[in-house]
């Protein structure tokens, strides 16, 4: 492997952050704040404890994962479809590196932006709510590993999308949606049993749920489950984007 | 001669919807050549360009760059050519001198901000290093994709329309930048649709129309061969036909009988014999035994455009 290639494709994203700071980091940082007022200091001080543990507390994981997500894809999808939309990707196609290459410069930078962002609404929810972190180092694994796998599904969107409207589909169509109902403000035992079942097939319950485990200790599936269901979602990406660039779709008329 | 450095053999490409836009191209560029390839829109030269650089998959067929195969050994293929590419594509936001330093490093190549400069300085662009690509005229941006296609030292460039929207002085300033290159051997292969700039630079033509190779020549040799010339007797008064006494001459009026044409093989022209040279003197003798005074005359030889003209319509 060339490190100079995945370096340029690194830095270029991360300087194109750095020129977005506005954007990329305090616009998100500012939202998911309200959120911590909304639901945690306004609303969540009427509310009950959830498995033992204060409703400002509980949400945090959650909106942390609800940023993650939506971040890691906007984020990857972005970096590749500007070439694209501008017409740079040629450069891109004509220079001497692999796809593995493109992939760990893209999604690379992608992930690293979430995981920073996410860190920083960590430490932010710390002036809002009490916070408590039981396994610091499943924390990371979760944070880190959840933050590669979305940037790769960012990734693949951003070489499927053919116009800006299709890159903003997924991210507000789908993961919005599966992020709200999928436990982030509530534990899935406040919900009927029809809808505990439903909420099972929802991917990103997973996610959070282990998220959560890895700050309080309480899950609504095992742990086991939470690390299978993103290396599935991490192994189902990479098939895709291999199969992207075996093709040439999108990329290579 | 040496191998060439590039190699194109049965090379084809159909588009998704059924489109053939090259068809059983075999092409062989020279090692140190400027070779200029004309050919009307969407007569397959920037799809060639792109099979070659990696940008579109071929159909079937070969190319190799340098002794290397660009799908089997595309790392060192690749890293062998720089392309700047038609239109003016680049990020806006990015400053000249990152987005060039950015190039190099995507050819894996480790930093070297002396060659950035160098490079830079070449293209007269130095000044503008620290402005940010959105701010620069057309031309400039299109010498930042020269400057980005160089930034990783190319044994190959291909210049894609490298002057199309570009004012007359600075074109002529990339013709020289182009020629510079060419010396400090570098191949070059560009396309054009101002049929001067290939007149001016190139060593060898080469004619693609509906995806296929119409010919490849010597540019010298091109235009011997397929050159006309044209001496042209303005006469003093004007004429309703040719007299008799000059049919032997094939001669033509024009400008309503004023003028008087001969056309002529410009390969024989001046030629060890001196053929034309002495017919060229029997018309004359010819034309003032028949009577007529002419008060000027002329000759032209027939540009490359008109060559290309020629051939394409032929076809």
């Amino acid at each position: 492997m060339n490190l100079y290639p995945v370096r340029a494709i690194y830095m270029a994203e991360l300087s194109r952050t750095r020129r977005t700071l506005l954007q990329s980091i305090v616009s998100p940082v500012i939202s998911t704040s309200l959120y911590f007022v909304v639901f945690g200091a306004a609303i969540g001080s009427r509310i009950s404890e959830i498995d033992g543990i204060s409703y400002g507390a509980f949400i945090v994981p959650g909106l942390i994962m609800l940023m993650l997500l939506t971040q890691s894809v906007s984020n990857a999808s972005f970096g590749i479809f500007f070439p694209k939309f501008s017409g740079s990707v040629y450069e891109l196609l004509s220079a001497p590196i692999s796809y593995l290459e493109i992939v760990i410069g893209y999604v690379g930078a992608a992930a690293t932006k979430s995981v920073v962002l996410g860190l920083i609404i960590l430490a932010t929810a710390g002036f809002f709510v009490p916070l408590e972190i039981a396994h610091p180092l499943w924390m990371m694994a979760f944070l880190v590993l959840t933050a590669i796998t979305f940037s790769l599904l960012g990734f693949i969107i951003g070489i499927w999308a053919d116009g800006f409207d299709k890159l903003q589909l997924v991210p507000l169509l789908v993961i919005t949606p599966l992020t709200f109902l999928g436990g982030s403000f509530y534990s899935i035992d406040m919900l009927p049993p029809f809808w505990q079942g439903v909420t099972l097939f929802n991917p990103v319950l997973y996610l959070i749920s282990g998220f959560r485990w890895s700050f309080y200790g309480v899950s609504d599936v095992s742990l086991a489950a939470s690390v299978a269901m993103i290396l599935l979602f991490l192994g189902v990406c990479l098939a895709l984007i291999s199969w992207i660039f075996r093709t040439g779709y999108r990329l290579k008329p | 001669m040496s191998e060439p450095i590039i190699r194109v053999s049965a090379l084809n490409k159909t588009y998704e919807g059924g489109f053939q836009a090259l068809k059983q191209i075999d092409l062989d560029i020279q090692r140190g050549e400027i070779f200029a390839l004309l050919g009307p829109n969407g007569a397959g030269k920037t799809t060639l360009i792109s099979v070659i650089c990696g940008l579109v998959n071929a159909t079937d067929g070969q190319v190799v760059v340098d002794g290397f195969d660009n799908q089997v050994d595309y790392r060192e293929a690749r890293s062998r050519i720089g392309l700047v590419p038609q239109e003016l594509t680049n990020e806006a936001f990015e400053t000249v001198w990152n987005t060039v330093n950015f190039s190099r490093g995507l050819f894996g190549k480790p930093p070297d901000p002396g060659h950035i400069e160098r490079v830079l300085k070449s293209l007269t662009l130095w000044d503008k290093r620290n402005n940010r690509l959105i701010t620069l005229s057309g031309g400039m941006k299109r010498r930042v994709l020269i400057a980005k296609a160089l930034s990783h030292e190319p044994r190959i460039l291909f210049l894609d329309e490298p002057t199309a929207g570009v004012d007359v002085g600075l074109r002529r300033e990339m013709w020289d930048v182009v020629r510079q290159l060419r010396e400090s051997g570098v191949t070059i292969i560009l396309t054009t649709h101002y049929i001067e700039e290939a007149e001016e630079m190139a060593d060898r033509i080469g004619v693609i129309n509906n995806g296929e190779i119409v010919l490849v020549e010597d540019k010298a040799a091109l235009m011997r061969k397929l050159g006309s010339k044209q001496l042209a007797l303005h006469l003093h008064e004007p004429l309703d036909s040719v007299p008799p006494a000059l049919a032997a001459y094939d001669l033509q009026l024009a400008a309503n009988g004023s003028e008087l044409i001969y056309t002529y093989d410009a390969s024989r022209a001046g030629g060890a014999e001196g053929q034309e040279s002495s017919t060229i003197s029997a018309l004359l003798a010819d034309v003032e035994a028949a009577g007529l005074v002419f008060k000027d005359l002329h000759t032209r030889q027939s540009s490359l455009e008109d060559i290309f003209v020629d051939l394409v319509k032929e076809r």
